[in-house]
């Protein structure tokens, strides 16, 4: 079986000037390695939304990037307030983001719904209170 | 029309030159908000905004977009130009509104 490339990123709290280095960082590897452009591009769409979602809500948290021939997994980790109504979540528009946030340009209520239009997978586990995991795969 | 080509016209000013000056411009996008940049921008497109943070130069790069033209005579601020030279990524800037920098590109693509 082929080896499996599994990258971690540890991403800061309130951190605006930062986020996107962590997918930046997975779409230079995926170049390296030879992944095509297009889903290159849907990785680093998802995995910043994603990034982005836990810079803002969740207190910063940690990525794993598994890159295997077949697919690219992102398991984003945080132990943030959790999502009290997901389905609400997931509906373009809705968003609980501050103020500060929208002026810097989002907080659109886009992130969730980028994240699953970009993927082909993509589960949330979430607990009030403990945090939440979200897994997102894009086949190869 | 190559980036290069467009910085040719001189219609915009050169902010910054990314590491990429032979990419073609096939479209043209205009948004504010990243997130819906983020997920609607057409790659290889010019992206026009008036949004100059160190965020609009991550979701360029993330939404592999030519080249980024800020309108309004939009600033960019310090990190914003520092990311877009680490990051090789083409910023133009122009007074003019986002619709006419827009049409502007639109024009040169269309003929």
């Amino acid at each position: 079986m082929a080896d499996v490339i599994a990258l971690t990123y540890d991403i800061s709290p309130d951190d605006f000037t930062r986020a996107g280095e962590a997918s930046s960082d997975v779409k230079s590897k995926l170049k390296q390695v030879g992944v095509s452009p297009a889903a290159i591009r849907k990785v680093a769409i998802a995995m910043y939304e994603g990034e982005i979602n836990m810079v803002i809500h969740a207190e910063g948290g940690k990525i794993t990037v598994e890159i295997s021939p077949a697919e690219i997994r992102m398991i984003l980790a945080d132990k943030g307030p959790g999502i009290p109504d997901v389905e609400q979540a997931m509906q373009a528009g809705w968003s609980t983001a501050p103020d500060e946030v929208r002026s810097l340009g989002f907080g659109a209520g886009m992130g969730l719904p980028n994240m699953k239009k970009y993927t082909d997978e993509m589960s949330i586990e979430t607990t009030l209170g403990v945090g939440t995991t979200i897994t997102m795969v894009v086949k190869l | 029309m190559t980036v290069e080509d467009l910085i040719g016209k001189g219609i915009f000013r050169v902010v910054a030159e990314g590491d990429d000056l032979s990419r073609e411009i096939t479209g043209i996008f205009c948004c504010d908000l990243l997130s819906v940049a983020m997920g609607r921008a057409p790659s290889n497109s010019a992206w026009v905004t008036v949004m100059g943070n160190v965020n609009t130069i991550a979701v360029a790069t993330l939404a592999d977009v030519s080249c980024v033209i800020l309108a309004e005579n939009a600033q960019p601020d310090e990190m914003c130009l520092a990311r877009s030279r680490q990051q090789g990524v083409t910023l133009l800037a122009t007074e003019e509104p986002v619709f006419e920098a827009a049409l502007k590109v639109h024009q040169l693509l269309c003929g």
